[in-house]
């Protein structure tokens, strides 16, 4: 194409301008990928470290004794839908620990043991014994440990609100280390038998823990399983009810990224246009030149488009690359200074780039538009008259 | 020889600049230029002979009256069309070069045919070859346009303005920019140019002694056609 050649052409003829400018395109790109890319990794981090053990979304009952019926259908229909990537029923209830120096109470959590450690992630957490493997074998957590001073072996004799005579025994076969104070310290993790021999609680569960794979859809999601259900005895409630505050700060947080992200777009197109405003006076007299040669302003026009074009992508790829650089550089000095790990880990999503991308070369073509006008509009007899 | 059919008439032609403040500097223009001719139109600085020939070449457009370019109506013509008409039937030759510094010699040549067919054929390339042999720019061909000297500026603009084999000419003053000898090798050339391929030129001056070396001279002073006569 005609204008394209003549488009690289200038460009290449002054390079040291054409450098600078792709080097401004670069930089708002990479302070807009680096802001982005900043707040996404606080907000993932934040995010994971909030709900990161816990479902997003949890199913219970409304009826009067708390158990949900019919349970391995409705595992199954929530399975089928959309988004959902880990499903686990729960059979859980209080115990009191008789043995320790100081009546204390646990939440003893019966699950599908392979399937849970999906949503709770303990497994990986366990620093001393192994999973449960038989019933009556449960899991303790780190702050339970350290508060009884026990060891794998230790046995915990319990009984139930529901069968206070009745002791059950059982046995401590690892600890696992969750990060949080009050789960490590409250919960006994055991299979579903375990639960069930503590509790008769029989075919049933107590409540259905749901994982998603984009935690932010996890209130349409749970408006779905709550039609596809349609069981007036349970209750589909969600994390983003549960912290509303975390994600109203969350909220924030996007917003003020949005706007500086805005802004630097702004200064980004006024860049462009106002550099390829000097291009085109700088250019007059070749455009009138190729247009007393036969050149139509359309394509005088889209001289400048591609400028803006080419000005733009290699500004994107640029930017983008720099960006990224700096957000490396900043995961390697930014470091806690007790762990020597980053304060904030690197989370790169590549959609955000591709957008970021995008966005700064849609810029370039519409800030190239008042310039790509102005040599449509440019008069042949003036660069003419005016040698 | 030219023969008479009119390639180029123009009828009734006025130019008027400017809106609050008017100043007319063309007044009631009518002429016919013929195919294959050699003519020029020479007056003095201001005499508005300049304007006469941006008319002719439809990068001006006349306040009245009407402008034929090869039997059309050009001053009727939408700006598409005229880019068209431009670019393959009239070739402009400019006091000052106006070649694009970003190009060689022969990118600069070869401009009117990319604009007309984006890539240059073979034909094309030995054709740009062949017209910067006769005006002897072949040793600078693949130079900078701006590393040249301005005699060889100027027959590259000359070989640039016949790339696309136009019907017409077009030039204005374009030996006002070179010494003596330089002024004498253009001319000649454009003569040569005339009886080798036909084409009809209309070369704007102020020199009479250049005029006179033309099949035809039309004189134009403070607007208005005061003598035009054939050589």
């Amino acid at each position: 194409m005609f204008s394209f050649r003549v488009a690289t052409r200038f460009l290449k003829a002054n390079k040291t301008q054409t450098i600078f400018i792709i080097i401004g395109i670069a930089v708002g790109v990479s302070v807009q990928v680096f802001v982005g890319t900043l707040i996404q990794s606080l907000q993932t981090s934040l995010v994971n470290q909030t709900i990161g053990n816990s479902p997003d979304i949890t199913i219970l009952s409304t009826t009067d004794n708390a158990r949900i019926e019919n349970w391995e259908a409705m595992e199954q229909k929530i399975r089928n839908i959309d988004g959902v990537t880990n499903v686990t029923a729960v059979a859980d209830g209080q115990v009191f620990v008789n043995n320790l120096p100081q009546a204390t109470v646990c939440l003893l959590r019966g699950f599908n043991l392979t399937e849970a450690d999906g949503i709770f992630h303990y497994a990986s957490t366990i620093y001393q014994g192994r999973m449960p493997e038989k019933t009556n074998e449960v899991l303790a957590g780190k702050e339970f440990q350290t508060d009884w001073s026990l060891s794998v072996g230790s046995q915990l004799n319990i009984s139930t609100n529901s069968a206070p005579q009745t002791n059950i025994t059982l046995t401590i076969c690892g600890f696992y280390n969750l990060g949080v104070a009050a789960v490590d310290r409250l919960w006994l993790i055991g299979s579903f038998d375990t639960a069930n021999t503590t509790f008769n609680f029989g075919d049933n569960v107590t409540s259905i823990n749901i994982q998603v794979s984009d935690v932010f859809s996890a209130d349409a999601i749970a408006a779905q399983i709550n039609s596809t259900l349609a069981n007036t005895h349970i209750k589909v409630t969600n994390w983003k009810v549960e912290n509303s505050q975390l994600l109203s700060g969350l909220n924030g947080q996007s917003l003020s990224s949005y706007m500086i992200q805005a802004f630097v777009l702004v200064s980004v197109i006024l860049g462009i246009s106002s550099i390829l405003a000097i291009t085109v006076i700088q250019k007059s007299k070749q455009i009138g030149i190729l247009k007393a040669m036969g050149v139509n302003d359309g394509t005088a026009a889209l001289i400048f488009l591609f400028e803006g074009l080419l000005l733009g992508i290699g500004g994107a790829v640029l930017g983008v690359a720099l960006g990224l650089g700096l957000m490396i550089a900043f995961q390697t000095f930014a470091v806690d200074p007790v762990t020597k790990l980053p304060i904030i880990s690197l989370y790169i999503n590549y959609s955000f780039l591709l957008l970021s991308g995008v966005i700064a070369v849609t810029a370039a073509v519409v800030a190239a538009l008042v310039p790509a006008r102005r040599s449509s509009k440019l008069s042949v007899i003036e660069v003419i008259r005016n040698g | 020889m030219a023969d008479r059919t009119p390639f180029l008439k123009l009828e009734h032609v006025d130019k008027i600049y400017g809106t609050t403040v008017q100043t007319q500097v063309l007044f009631d223009i009518n002429l016919e230029f013929e195919e294959h001719s050699f003519n020029s139109v020479i007056g003095q600085s201001g005499s508005g002979k300049s304007t006469l020939l941006n008319i002719m070449g439809t990068l001006d457009q006349p306040t009245a009256g009407k402008v034929y370019v090869g039997g059309v109506q050009a001053d009727q013509m939408k700006p598409k069309e005229l880019a068209r008409l431009r670019n393959e039937t009239i070739g402009f030759i400019f006091q000052f070069h106006y070649l694009l510094p970003e190009y060689s010699a022969l990118e600069n040549v070869l401009l009117p045919a990319q604009i007309k067919s984006q890539t240059p054929t073979p034909e094309i390339l030995a054709r740009a070859e062949e017209l910067m042999e006769l005006v002897g720019i072949s040793s600078v061909k693949n130079n900078n346009a701006i590393k040249m000297s301005g005699g060889q500026q100027q027959r590259t603009a000359i070989a640039r303005a016949l790339i696309n084999n136009p019907k017409l000419v077009l030039a204005d003053e374009p030996t006002g920019n070179l010494d003596s000898d330089s002024t004498e090798l253009v001319y000649s050339l454009l003569k040569e140019i005339n009886q080798k391929y036909g084409t009809t030129f209309i070369i704007v001056t102020h020199d009479r002694k250049v005029a006179e070396r033309t099949d035809r001279i039309t004189e134009i002073k403070d607007g208005r056609i005061i003598l035009d006569v054939r050589t």
